[in-house]
């Protein structure tokens, strides 16, 4: 049974996987995404993270890939790259080359390698009727991570601060033109104290 | 664990190695920014795959929980990037990863 999950699963992710990187239009690129994401939450399913199967579709299918898709559209980015025009000679041949050897690497690794470690006394995962999946991640985050944890929603506050930092820019200067921001930017000390102060 | 595993865990393993080697490639043979940004998504899917076959393979809850952290600091790089992405491409419309140049000498 979990074989079968497993093999749809894998083809679903590879498949988009190649989507994502094949694709001309990034519009469908991101939809590739999303096929990914899906088959990277069955695979969690099939191996006992209920949890983050749930929170995988609710943030990376719901929330990053919608992100994705809404500023590929403000943007009107959604025009095919072409593929074939190269401005760095050689660069893709060797790019492929690169990632073949990458994947060679680490699958020659797990070929040779065996699994080390002790299996986990404190954490265990217990029998699923005793102590639920969510039950187990939220004792521990609470716990033995907690400091990770307030780590994570500093990270968050300083996050949501940068993007309202570099939106607030950008939208002050729509009114300029794109040329004469360019300028501006490249050379500050040619800008106008008047500016400065409006 | 009541069920047991007819998978072998370095099937899923292989997988996420797979996965991690085409965003990779993704990431070295793609222009276009938000394309970029897509691929190093896939990488961090595939090591989050790795962390939770690695968790039900040794019985930590551990593993997930670094899978936990892994989206939080994903969300949050994809806005702060998502951000950045947009400045560039309305001060030049249309930029590509080399056209983003302005701080070679």
């Amino acid at each position: 049974m979990e074989a079968a999950v497993f093999a749809v699963g894998a083809v679903i992710c590879v498949v988009g996987a190649a989507g994502v990187i094949l694709n001309r239009n990034p519009v469908h690129s991101a939809l590739c995404l999303v096929a990914t994401l899906f088959g990277v939450a069955v695979l969690f399913i099939a191996q006992d993270a209920h949890f983050l199967a749930a929170v995988q579709v609710i943030v990376y299918a719901g929330a990053i890939v919608v992100l994705f898709l809404f500023v590929i559209m403000l943007l009107g980015v959604d025009r095919a790259e072409d593929l074939g025009e190269e401005p760095l000679v050689g660069q893709r041949p060797a790019a492929v080359v690169v990632g073949l050897l990458l994947g060679g690497v680490l699958a020659g690794t797990l070929a040779a390698a065996t699994i080390t470690g002790l299996r986990s006394a404190g954490g265990a995962v217990e029998a699923e009727e005793s102590t639920p999946n969510i039950t187990q991640i939220g004792r521990l985050l609470f716990t033995d991570y907690l400091f990770a944890f307030e780590i994570t929603s500093v990270l968050l506050v300083i996050g949501v601060v940068g993007a309202v930092l570099l939106a607030r820019r950008s939208s002050a200067g729509t009114n300029v033109d794109a040329d004469e921001e360019v300028d501006e930017i490249s050379s500050p000390r040619d800008r106008e104290p008047v500016e400065e102060s409006a | 664990m009541i069920a047991a595993s007819t998978v072998d865990p370095a099937w899923y393993l292989g997988l996420g190695a797979v996965l991690f080697a085409l965003g990779a490639t993704g990431l070295l043979v793609r222009r276009n920014p938000l394309v970029m940004f897509m691929c190093v998504e896939l990488m961090l899917n595939a090591v989050n795959l790795t962390f939770v076959t690695f968790a039900r393979e040794l019985d930590d809850v551990g593993g997930q929980v670094v899978v936990f952290f892994v989206l939080v600091v994903a969300a949050a790089e994809v806005v702060v990037g998502l951000g950045i992405i947009v400045s560039i491409l309305r001060r030049t419309p249309g930029a590509t990863a080399d056209d983003v140049s302005l701080l070679k000498g």
